[in-house]
């Protein structure tokens, strides 16, 4: 059941972006992948859903290249959300969630309605999401991915641009998949406090390379904060509400 | 099939018997007739209210399919250099005619623009294919590609087209191939009708196949791949629908254009607005369209009949405006 990166090396053009990365990722917990910008986190992301096809390495799925697998059973066993989906056309909520039900072909009522549920939607399920707020779209969104039933949800940054009270509201149903169903979540994020609070597991990413891995403590522990982003911080707080204090 | 299917069946089934009874003569429903009518229904205005339903389907599903894929509401299958190829392959015809034996030279015009389609469809898969695929990163470079291919195809055809025009071999050609590029069902008959029907019904089929996978389009590019969608299939069955359902329209009734821009916006607000909820109800109501507009470009009081592409045009041009309009209010 891991997603796991060989050798993992990806380019955009002609410039390595990953080089040489090797993990092992596992289910029923949240991966964060941090980094500065630039730093290759949002390319290992789409190389593990498979979107990305790697320059050398590979990405493996229970022990098989993900290359191997037919689009629609690699589409049913992970879900991806991305950065900046924007909606071509305004379709109501309920449409758009059940879109995350093509790669099975079928109508998938019941993980639909699962999917509005556990993420409060069943009030706006005639909405268009043109008259969603920020907050209500990016549960729509996530609600798309739910309702495929994935194994693994990998999501960009599904946090950004979302206040605090949304933000903690979407990493739990996050967890809930994580904890209560099973699911291998992989998020990327930017936040290092909601890594270090939310995530049970951390790569960081600088430059392309896979430079520490570990529980949040240990891969963001404030020497590395250092090296990596070159910023002199310490962690504050009691562990799951730790707040990162820089020293500048 | 959807409740826009509904109403532009049931409108297209009001539609058909009107087209047959209106035009120059009338021919009252019941009572005494003129006394060709039977001719006049059977060998005129039957052939040619078919071929407008089939162009008009065909204009309608491809415009549908046209705007899912390219996930824009501005997009006509006219502008991305299929209809231009088809046309130059037509015009070409004008000029190769006169060296071809006589059985050949009568099929030479719709034959020749269904080569152009041809090649126009297999100069996009060619060009927008290679970076439609899984090993690019992401099917990004396909989409933008694919649109920059089409309307590079769509300026070289209308070039050589100009061209064409310019060197006319004679004063009659020149008119006849003005004439034409303006598109019409005038005098058109059953040859016209079994040139263009299965072709035109093979490409909504096609085009039918990818609904789906437009659908997911919905989401962007990257979503799509990841809920299955294989860009290179996509755009594949794309052209050739686009391509089968245009060149057929292009090879027997010359550019009819603004259908595929116009029909989806008035079938849109009938639907879920998913791509695939509006090829099948696009098609019916192209088929509408177009049957309703040759239907009174036949019964105007001018000298000669104005041309149906001309007359679409007229609408279309203005309703585009109108969408500019909207699109600027972000209504659209």
């Amino acid at each position: 059941m891991t997603l796991a990166a060989e050798h993992l090396t990806l380019t955009r053009g002609r410039r390595a972006v990953v080089e040489g990365i090797t993990t092992a990722l596992e289910p029923g917990r949240i991966t964060a992948i941090v980094g500065p910008n630039g730093a290759g986190k949002s390319s290992l992301l789409l190389a593990l859903a498979g979107l990305l096809e790697p320059a050398s390495g590979s990405v493996r799925l229970d022990g098989a290249p993900l290359t191997g697998l037919a689009p629609r059973a690699r589409a049913q066993a992970i879900g991806y959300l991305p950065q900046t989906p924007d909606i071509a056309w305004d379709v109501s909520v309920a449409a758009l969630v059940a879109l995350g039900r093509l790669p099975w072909r079928d109508r998938g009522a019941q993980e639909i309605e699962a999917a509005l549920a556990a993420l409060d939607l069943g009030a706006l399920r005639d909405r268009p999401v043109s008259r969603l707020s920020g907050g209500e779209r990016a549960r729509v969104l996530l609600a798309r991915v739910l309702a495929g039933t994935p194994r693994w949800i990998l999501a960009d940054e599904p946090l950004a641009a979302l206040d605090l009270a949304h933000q903690l509201t979407l990493i739990t149903y996050l967890k809930a998949c994580a904890k209560e169903c099973g699911q291998g979540v992989v998020v990327v994020l930017h936040d290092l406090a909601l890594a270090m609070n939310h995530a049970d597991h951390v790569l960081v990413l600088h430059e392309g390379h896979l430079v520490a891995e570990g529980p949040p403590r240990i891969a963001l522990a404030p020497q590395g904060i250092a090296r990596v982003w070159g910023v002199d911080a310490q962690w504050l707080g009691e562990p799951g509400r730790m707040a990162l204090v820089s020293e500048a | 099939m959807n409740r826009a299917s509904l109403v532009f069946a049931a409108l297209l089934a009001a539609l058909v018997p009107l087209s047959l009874l209106a035009g120059r003569v009338w021919i009252a429903p019941f009572g005494e007739g003129p006394a060709n009518a039977a001719l006049i229904l059977a060998e005129l205005r039957l052939p040619r209210a078919v071929l407008g339903v089939v162009i008009g389907a065909g204009l309608g599903a491809a415009g549908a399919a046209m705007q899912g894929y390219l996930r824009n509401p501005l997009a006509d299958p006219g502008l991305f250099g299929i209809a231009p190829m088809a046309a130059l392959g037509a015009v070409a015809s004008f000029w190769l005619a006169p060296l071809l034996p006589p059985t050949v030279a009568a099929w030479s015009l719709p034959l020749l623009a269904l080569l152009g389609a041809a090649l126009g469809m297999a100069a996009l898969a060619l060009i927008a294919g290679r970076t439609a695929s899984d090993a690019a990163e992401g099917a990004g470079g396909g989409i933008a590609l694919f649109t920059l291919a089409g309307l590079m195809l769509a300026s070289l055809a209308g070039a050589l087209t100009a061209l064409a025009i310019t060197l006319a071999p004679n004063p009659f050609a020149l008119s006849e191939i003005v004439m034409w590029l303006n598109g019409a069902l005038t005098d058109r008959s059953w040859r016209e009708v079994a040139i263009a029907a299965p072709l035109t019904l093979a490409g909504i089929g096609v085009l039918a196949l990818a609904a789906r996978s437009l659908d997911a389009l919905t989401l962007g590019e990257a979503a799509a791949r990841s809920l299955g969608v294989e860009p290179r299939r996509l755009l594949f069955l794309l052209v050739a629908g686009v391509g089968l359902t245009v060149g057929a329209g292009v090879a027997v009734a010359g550019i009819i254009g603004f259908v595929g821009l116009v029909v989806p916006h008035l079938v849109r607000p009938l639907t879920d607005r998913l791509p695939s909820s509006l090829i099948l109800p696009s098609a019916l109501a192209g088929a509408c369209l177009v049957l309703a507009a040759d239907s009174i470009v036949r019964v105007l009081p001018l000298v000669t009949e104005l041309r149906l592409g001309i007359a679409l045009s007229l609408i279309g041009a203005p309703f585009f405006g109108w969408l500019l309009v909207r699109m600027r209010k972000g209504r659209i």
